[in-house]
């Protein structure tokens, strides 16, 4: 038997509250009627239309979606050779190196990866705006893409690849046919990922973007900076809202495929 | 040639974004400031040959680290940085335990849920959860209203832009990476010996500290290092919630480098950030060793 008391009971609850109070009462507070955020002043969705005509906020949406599109594409096709190169390459000149330079990062403060970066762009006369941000983010996300891939990699039967070579496939249709369908779900989540530190980061994006492109986030931090704004309130809600409903969806999706799995399991074994 | 392109590519590409940027922070944290652009100097000039190197070699020094060392902003800002990291380091182990080990004992059917509950704040805008204490932190804000509304306190608590709200930042944005590595380390724990032990006489509190907190040593000492070394260079807490009087090596390096515009010493600070992040960052690694031979 679980044991499952009254002390466990109220950790979760509060532990629970503490996570999401902070998100809900800046959800309620972005549909206040007020400019004073802590005042309630009746309900109003006047931010939300302010929001909606306010073109910085949009342009820099659009930078954002644009820079987290392409260099989480990068990331994932550079992060998943780094995986196969690390688990199924064996070894090769530099090898430490290589997994030295795949690690390091994940561990390498923001602000140093954010000011090193900077530095090679100015050394080597690269204008900073949209391309740099790419450059950048593509270079962090591409570490954690390859740990979530070789995560994979590493974990199945190495024999099925052998099989496939054995039976007459090129080591590029192995990969294609064999390979590439089992880490699919590592790939996806590793996209995933990668898109969200994207469209996450500030530090960065702060020191790589010029005065040509500015994200979300940079515009965010410094609309913050002074103060609570009504605006971020709302903003924030969206941003919000969307990944709920992202995260939920795909957790329903991952449910019932399991569920239809273990179904089709079961009438497999009856037949 | 196949393979040779494989390897190459994500090489190359990690060569020239990630090593060679540190080596040029590096050299600038060995350079001196100057009025120009860009502002430092020696500037490396391959056109002279072995010459230009050797000139440029000479001029290296460890000026910068020498004047970090003498200036005391820096001491209080590293040895800050570190006790702000250390603190809520073990304020998030505090919060993340029981709610690790309430998620472990709970019934199977509900631990995905639990389990999704606890990533999904993961997945929303790091920066905006951090924002979202700033109006409740703030003297006029959520917190002070409902206190002073229960009568509690009479007087506005001064909350926001201390160290208090620095730890409360922390411990809020990064509690999901302490509670993970605990939660899957209670779930793998064998529930008969807890029976045994208490079967053999041990009260609850007893096999707690006897089996439970010693088998989740591992998840433990991942969570800290998962909190702990994240934060001494937190950048984004510290600005928005600890206001001008807390001092973080991050906050200080940001400023050094925008709006003093002092590129050597912000490299140099950016160094030695480094070295102490290292000792950390190595005996995480060993722990994650261990953690998997025993695994096996």
């Amino acid at each position: 038997m679980k044991r499952f008391s009254w002390f466990n009971a109220t950790s979760l609850t509060l532990g629970f509250v503490f996570l999401y109070m902070p998100m809900i009462i800046l959800v309620i507070y972005s549909f206040n009627a007020s400019k004073l955020v802590t005042v309630w002043a009746g309900f109003s969705t006047k931010w939300y239309v302010e929001l909606f005509h306010n073109e910085d906020f949009l342009a820099a949406a659009v930078v954002t979606l644009k820079v987290a599109v392409v260099s989480s594409t990068f990331a994932t096709v550079l992060g998943t050779m780094a995986a196969y190169v690390l688990v199924r390459q064996g070894r090769f000149h530099g090898r430490t190196l290589f997994s030295g330079m795949i690690y390091a990062p994940l561990v390498m403060p923001e602000v140093i990866t954010g000011l090193s970066l900077l530095l090679l762009f100015i050394g080597i006369g690269l204008d900073r705006g949209i391309v740099t941000i790419i450059l950048a983010h593509t270079t962090f996300a591409m570490c954690y893409v390859s740990v979530v891939v070789s995560s994979r990699l590493t974990t199945f039967d190495h024999s099925l690849e052998e099989a496939a070579l054995d039976l007459g496939c090129s080591p590029f249709e192995a990969f294609r046919l064999v390979t590439l369908p089992i880490i699919a779900p590592a790939i996806i989540s590793g996209w995933l990922l990668a898109f969200t530190l994207s469209l996450d980061d500030l530090v960065i994006a702060s020191f790589t973007s010029g005065p040509s492109a500015t994200t979300l986030p940079i515009k965010i931090f410094s609309a913050v900076r002074l103060g609570v704004s009504p605006e971020i309130n709302a903003l924030s809600t969206i941003m919000i809202g969307i990944v709920t409903v992202g995260v939920v969806s795909a957790s329903l999706i991952t449910k019932r495929a399991a569920v239809k799995r273990a179904r089709d399991e079961q009438s497999a074994e009856r037949s | 040639m196949r393979r040779l392109i494989l390897i190459a590519v994500p090489y190359l590409w990690l060569v020239a974004l990630f090593l060679i940027p540190f080596l040029i922070v590096l050299k600038i944290s060995l350079s001196d400031v100057a009025l120009a652009r860009p502002p430092y100097f020696p500037q490396l000039d391959l056109a002279e040959g072995w010459a230009g190197i050797k000139a440029f070699l000479s001029e290296l020094d460890f000026e910068n680290f020498v004047f970090l060392s003498t200036d005391d902003l820096y001491w209080k800002a590293y040895l800050s940085s570190l006790q702000i990291a250390v603190v809520s380091t073990l304020l998030t182990l505090l919060v993340a335990y029981p709610i690790a080990y309430a998620m472990a004992r709970a019934a199977d059917e509900w631990r995905p849920t639990l389990l999704m509950l606890v990533i999904l704040p993961f997945w929303t805008s790091f920066l905006i959860r951090v924002y979202s204490w700033m109006g409740i932190l703030s003297t006029e804000g959520v917190l002070n209203r409902f206190l002073m509304w229960t009568g509690i306190i009479s007087e506005p608590l001064i909350l926001l832009n201390t160290k208090i709200a620095v730890y409360i930042g922390i411990v809020y944005t990064y509690l999901p990476f302490m509670i993970l590595p605990i939660y899957s380390a209670l779930e793998k724990l064998d529930e008969s010996l807890l029976e045994a032990a208490e079967d053999l006489g041990c009260s609850r509190l007893q096999a707690f500290w006897l089996i439970t907190f010693p088998l989740s040593r591992n998840g433990i000492v991942a969570g800290c290092f998962l909190v702990f070394i994240p934060a001494i260079g937190e950048f984004v807490i510290p600005s928005l919630l600890g206001g001008s009087g807390t001092l973080m090596i991050g906050k200080v390096l940001w400023e050094e480098f925008f709006s003093n515009r002092d590129w050597p010493v912000a490299s140099a600070v950016a160094i030695i950030l480094l070295l102490i992040l290292i000792i950390p960052i190595i005996l995480f690694q060993r722990n994650e060793q261990k953690a998997r031979e025993a695994g096996r």
